[in-house]
């Protein structure tokens, strides 16, 4: 019914007669007679606006919003600034694509400029591009960057998000390269088996904090891959990074991660965006777009696309990787979402993020049954026992309105973020008491 | 316009947290950042005026006509925003109950349904993120197809010359080897090409019709007949499915493989170059090799991995559907129609001023060549394009494809009204006589945006890729 198409039956009519032909269907010529066809596709007639909106509503509303979020691993429930999502639903730059003529975008190449350094500067690294699609695949790209003929091996770390782990294991058995998983011991990573890497080692992937929270002995596994010869990939959650060691004063070369805690909702899984910063000898490997300083003809301040060489329009198949749209929205968002912060508030976010999950950690703690797994420091997500079948565990707490830890095995992994209060988190500890009967 | 960090100044705050109501905790000093990023401090006002300034100075669908040849610049409509804003699903954590979710999976199994059905394929999985990322799908596809036959020779995936960048690249990804077909004097497969390149190393053909000039291969039954018999799968790049949609599907075709640009032909906005999906369907036989994610879905023994984490760009879909339900049947079937139909008519007024460089009926868009004129005037396709800036028209993409020398290619979509195609007609036909009258002038436009032509070639060899700091 809707169909956004401005021409009327009459001026459709007079368009056709204008290049000589009768109806639509003689435009199709080409089309063997044998495919062409005789009536559409089998699909239902249109929607108004009205109608489309009341079918997607219903359909939304099968699914069950909580307003409480004690789940991380890998999506995080955190505030978002009321200015973020004002300034990105702006329609020009909703409706733009890829800024290719730099004249008209200014805006949009500058904003990816700004959000290059905004990520250089959190990271500790020295360049950044213009982002990937989310942290998995930034991850497998880093990966790949760190290809040569005489290094391919791939070390990746076995406390990394298992899909993290898994996106960079298809790349590997995509391009054909040894791919091993780092053991760990007590919920963090076997540095023993870092030791002696092999001479074809090409990176070592770390993640911080890792999956189930814990910091990882992460600066003395970047030396590890160093001494080696290999380069030293960390995965990071950019929150973390208001008050915690980056991965450029830990030694890493190449720092990649999720960015959807940077002011992205959670949106069941996408579209996120993957941020990839790098050491400067390392630039010209880079996936993706790179938006750089540039002058015009009278020597004005100018953004263009640069690095053009190590792309796929140019390079074809030899190309540093396939990327060709990135997620410049979601990259905007996210520097919209780092400029309302600042330094001082993502230093304020990520303490509170800490305070808030130790403290929820040690009054869980005192409950029978959910005892901490692991003994090492975390940041906001831990893992616990759980003195029921978590599986129902998990259905009573929904009833509850909350959604609980991530259930991993008969465990449970809770995240803890600024939008709990202490108030919040007794409440929470109450019905917890209840479900459980500790 | 200054940066973000020309206007900081020291100690302004937009957003400032709560004050914690925990007992005190220090992070253990060795894990303590010693040195703060040097994150950009201003007030709300000052962060919504500068990206208010920047939003002057770019260039969307709504601020005027966009023919970006390959990119299908159609209208974004409001109402897909609205939806993917809807709480039941922005809000929604990808590792929820599945009973807990059952509407997100709905919208997956409807836009699976719809577009299968559109593309003529039997399964569909939503997890790649683009178009490229698509390719990549399918072509692990390929891959997982061949190595579970035991026909591991194949490595070899045929790509004609007029593809995109994406096309070669991604093979590489898989570990293929990329030869190059030839194009026809139409820019269609070459047959007798084809024919002498396929053997048992074949893995497969990757092909987009309508092809990358703008014209459905009328030999496309031959072709993909030819590929299946000897041996090989052929893969559908959908960069170009606005044109044939309720028309004509890729799985009637003979195609095995398909991936979708959600953000061209199903109307989601391009953001600036993303968040875009490319959902890729298959037929029945490459089924059991689709992605899945890993902690949210059964694991099929023989699925490929997973290429992102979860479901994919999922609010990308919701939009997707929104706007499938919305055309329908005959919505579809007309929307393609008068995409071909805008192409025709404005290639047929601009002709002229500027043939065709396959002067015949075209698809969805069309291709023009400077070559002539260029060495005639000295007048090339970057002049026409920056010259169009001055017209207020974002102009078409510039030299693709690369079988045609000073290309510019024109894809104006459905959503164009006559007047403006008309007004674009008359713009190249200012252009034309500019060029006669005084070509040097050309080289100076544009004269009318924020900046003018910039020095790419400075940029590359000296790479200024992040602000430096005074200090």
């Amino acid at each position: 019914m809707g169909s956004y198409l401005p021409s009327t039956q009459n001026e459709q009519k007079q368009m056709l007669e204008a290049i000589g032909l009768k109806e639509l269907k003689d435009l199709f010529v080409d089309v063997p007679k044998k495919v062409l066809l005789k009536d559409s596709v089998d699909i239902k007639p249109g929607l108004s606006e009205l109608g489309v909106r009341r079918e997607m509503e219903r359909i939304a509303a099968k699914n069950t919003v909580f307003q409480t979020v004690l789940r991380g691993a890998g999506t995080y429930d955190h505030h978002i600034p009321a200015i973020v999502s004002t300034v990105t639903a702006k329609e020009e730059f909703l409706t733009t694509y890829t800024p290719y003529q730099a004249e008209i975008s200014q805006g949009v190449l500058q904003s990816i400029f700004e959000y290059q350094t905004m990520i250089c500067e959190l990271t500790g690294m020295d360049v950044s591009n213009a982002s990937v699609y989310d942290g998995a695949s930034a991850a497998a790209e880093a990966v790949m960057m760190t290809q040569t003929r005489a290094r391919e091996r791939v070390f990746v770390a076995s406390t990394a998000h298992p899909e993290v782990i898994e996106t960079i294991r298809t790349y590997c058995w995509g391009r054909e390269v040894p791919f091993e998983l780092i053991p760990q011991k007590n919920g963090l990573l076997d540095l023993s088996a870092l030791e002696n890497l092999p001479a074809d080692t090409a990176c070592v992937y770390v993640q911080q904090p890792n999956f189930f929270g814990l910091f990882e002995e992460a600066g003395q596994a970047a030396e590890l891959a160093h001494k080696a010869g290999a380069k030293a990939i960390m995965g990071v959650y950019p929150i973390s990074l208001g008050i915690c060691k980056s991965p450029g004063e830990l030694g890493f070369d190449i720092a990649v991660g999720e960015g959807q805690p940077l002011g992205i909702p959670m949106s069941w899984g996408g579209p996120y965006l993957g941020f990839m910063a790098a050491k400067k000898d390392m630039m010209r490997m880079l996936p993706g777009r790179i938006a750089g300083e540039t002058k015009d003809k009278q020597g004005r301040r100018a953004y263009v696309l640069t690095l053009q060489a190590r792309e796929q329009h140019i390079r074809r198949e030899k190309a540093s990787s396939n990327v060709c749209t990135n997620q410049a929205l979601c990259a905007m968002t996210a520097a919209v979402y780092m400029a309302a912060m600042g330094p001082q508030g993502m230093a304020e976010v990520a303490q509170l993020n800490y305070e808030a999950a130790h403290y929820f950690a040690e009054e869980l703690g005192k409950l029978k049954g959910f005892k901490r797994v692991h003994k090492a420091e975390f940041f906001n997500e831990f893992l616990t026992e759980c003195p029921m079948d978590v599986h129902k565990f998990e259905k009573e707490m929904a009833k509850r309105g909350i959604l609980c830890g991530l259930t991993v095995d008969d465990k449970l992994l809770w995240c803890v973020t600024e939008k709990m209060d202490k108030q919040a988190i007794d409440e929470v500890i109450d019905i917890i008491k209840e479900v459980s009967g500790k | 316009m200054k940066l973000i960090f020309e206007r900081s100044v020291e100690g302004r705050r937009t957003f400032q947290m709560p004050a914690s109501t925990f007992p005190k905790k220090e992070l253990p000093d060795a894990l303590k950042r010693k040195q703060q990023a040097r994150l950009p401090e201003l007030s709300e006002v000052a962060i919504s005026r500068h990206y208010t300034q920047l939003a002057k100075q770019a260039f969307g669908v709504n601020s005027g006509f966009y023919p970006l040849g390959s990119c299908t610049m159609k209208y974004n409509p409001r109402v897909n925003e609205v939806v993917a804003g809807l709480p039941g699903f922005a809000r929604m954590h990808p590792l929820q109950p599945k009973d807990t979710a059952k509407g997100c999976h709905e919208v997956l199994d409807r836009a699976r349904k719809v577009l299968c059905e559109i593309t003529g394929m039997d399964d569909m999985t939503f997890q790649p993120a683009a178009g490229a990322h698509g390719e990549y799908v399918g072509l692990l596809l390929m891959k997982k197809y061949h190595e579970k036959r035991g026909d591991t020779q194949r490595t070899r995936v045929l790509i004609p010359d007029s593809a995109h960048g994406t096309n070669p690249a991604s093979a590489a990804m898989v570990g293929f080897t990329v030869t190059h077909l030839p194009s026809d004097s139409e820019g269609c497969v070459d047959l007798e090409a084809l024919k002498a390149n396929l053997d048992d190393t074949v893995a497969g053909l990757m092909l987009t019709n309508p092809n990358t000039v703008g014209i459905f291969d009328p030999n496309i039954l031959e072709i993909t007949r030819l590929v299946h018999e000897a041996g090989g799968l052929n893969y559908y790049d959908g960069a170009n499915l606005n044109a044939i949609m309720g028309w004509v599907r890729p799985g009637d075709m003979g195609f095995d493989i398909v991936h979708l640009n959600l953000h061209k032909t199903f109307s989601t906005p391009h953001g600036g170059g993303g968040p875009g999906a490319g959902p890729v369907g298959c037929k029945e036989r490459l089924r059991p090799f689709l992605p899945h994610s890993h902690m949210g879905e059964e694991r099929n023994a023989d699925s490929v991995g997973q290429v992102r984490a979860f479901y994919g760009n999922f609010l990308v879909v919701a939009r997707a559907l929104t706007y499938a339900l919305t055309l329908g049947k005959e919505g579809i079937t007309q929307t393609s129609g008068m995409a071909v139909l805008n192409a025709n008519y404005l290639m047929r007024k601009i002709e002229p001023y500027f043939t065709p460089y396959y002067n015949r009926i075209c698809m969805h868009e069309f291709v023009i060549s400077l070559d002539k004129i260029k060495r005639q005037k000295g007048v090339g396709a970057l002049d026409v394009a920056k010259c169009l800036l001055d017209y207020g028209m974002h102009p078409p993409t510039m030299y693709f494809p690369l079988i045609v020398p000073e290309a510019l290619m024109v894809e104006p979509t459905e959503t164009e009204n006559r007047e403006t195609l008309d007004d674009a007609a008359k713009a190249f036909g200012q252009i034309h006589q500019m060029i006669q009258d005084n070509p040097d002038s050309l080289h100076d436009c544009p004269t009318t945006t924020p900046i003018g032509r910039p020095d790419e070639v400075g940029a590359a060899r000296n790479p200024i890729v992040r602000y430096s700091f005074p200090d």
